[in-house]
């Protein structure tokens, strides 16, 4: 949920797709940890896998299209190298993703703090037994969701009047 | 405050899993989860994002809408879905569409809340639509392919020394 948001970044969805596609095949993803500490031939590339070169320049081809990687200088050798900008935005792609979610649960914990700071002293002024009766913790439940209210119409100004400097309209 | 770490795992390919724990007991995590009020005070993602639009019918079938709204450009982003289960204070299934999307489909994510000793942890399933393996892969590799290669993808990232990444 929420990916979407960086899709209001710079990130070219089909070269993520290309690039995540590519990824989905654990000998690119060995070629790829190989060529992250240099670049190779096709050989080099081919020796540690069980596969034929052509079996190789295939996958090859797949890491190229989705610009993974690309060809050295030497014209012999025509070694392999990484190109790590593709890899970079996939990731910067699933950062964001984490970025939201784990900015929004640290929220989420200053929330949960205060309901339940709001919720213990609410049941400190109830009846002493209303852990016990069902009723009861029903009743505090209630009360203690009014009481919530009250202190959510406070933040609400407060971020109101923060806001309203700044923008002039607060939707919050 | 409690700072949990948030887990994200990829169970099969076509689902997104996030893990997280919260230091409350569930039936407050399933009340900041399904009321307006509270959600719009959390769910916000990185600075700089408001939630200008929450909307909540909290029942099988009642619909649910939520804006987000970038404060620099005034950028409006769009999402909502149908509950097609409701377990309170315990279980969530609901649709999900975002109003751009880049994925055919609706999603359907599924939020489970365990507790255990007055902590909740919450889990939460992303299943994307089903296709046949190979045409996913072909046409919409964001769908499979994206949710396969979340452990993929950080395994290269992994090895790869910290210069190489421009």
């Amino acid at each position: 949920m929420v990916m979407e948001l960086s899709g209001y970044g710079n990130l070219s969805s089909g070269r993520l797709d290309a690039t995540f596609a590519a990824l989905a095949d654990p000998t690119r993803r060995a070629i790829l940890a190989r060529l992250a500490s240099g670049e190779a031939s096709v050989n080099e590339l081919a020796e540690p896998f069980a596969m034929s070169q052509p079996a190789i320049s295939k996958h090859l081809k797949v890491l190229e299209r989705a610009g993974l990687i690309s060809r050295g200088l030497d014209a012999q050798r025509r070694p392999r190298r990484l190109e790590a900008k593709p890899l970079a935005e996939a990731n910067e792609w699933l950062e964001r993703y984490r970025r939201f979610w784990e900015a929004s649960f640290e929220r989420l914990d200053a929330l949960l703090l205060e309901l339940k700071d709001g919720e213990s002293k609410t049941r400190q002024s109830k009846i002493l037994d209303s852990k016990v009766v069902d009723s009861k913790v029903v009743d505090s439940k209630v009360v203690d969701s009014k009481n919530l209210n009250q202190k959510m119409q406070g933040q609400k100004r407060w971020r109101s009047s923060r806001h309203g400097k700044l923008k002039g309209t607060n939707p919050l | 405050m409690n700072s949990e770490k948030l887990q994200i795992t990829t169970p099969t390919d076509r689902e997104i899993a996030m893990t997280r724990v919260f230091n409350a007991p569930r039936r407050l995590v399933f009340e900041a989860l399904t009321r307006p009020e509270l959600v719009k005070r959390w769910l916000l993602g990185p600075p700089g994002w408001s939630m200008p639009v929450c909307e909540i019918d909290l029942r099988v079938g009642g619909k649910y809408r939520y804006v987000w709204r970038r404060d620099s450009d005034g950028t409006d982003m769009g999402m909502g879905g149908i509950y097609r289960e409701i377990v309170v204070p315990e279980r969530i299934v609901a649709t999900e569409k975002f109003d751009q999307s880049w994925y055919s489909g609706e999603a359907v994510g599924t939020t489970r809340l365990i507790e255990q000793g007055g902590k909740t942890t919450l889990t939460q399933t992303m299943l994307y639509e089903s296709k046949v393996t190979r045409d996913a892969v072909l046409k919409s590799p964001m769908e499979s392919g994206v949710a396969a290669s979340y452990d993929r993808l950080a395994d290269v990232l992994a090895s790869m020394p910290a210069g190489q990444i421009r």
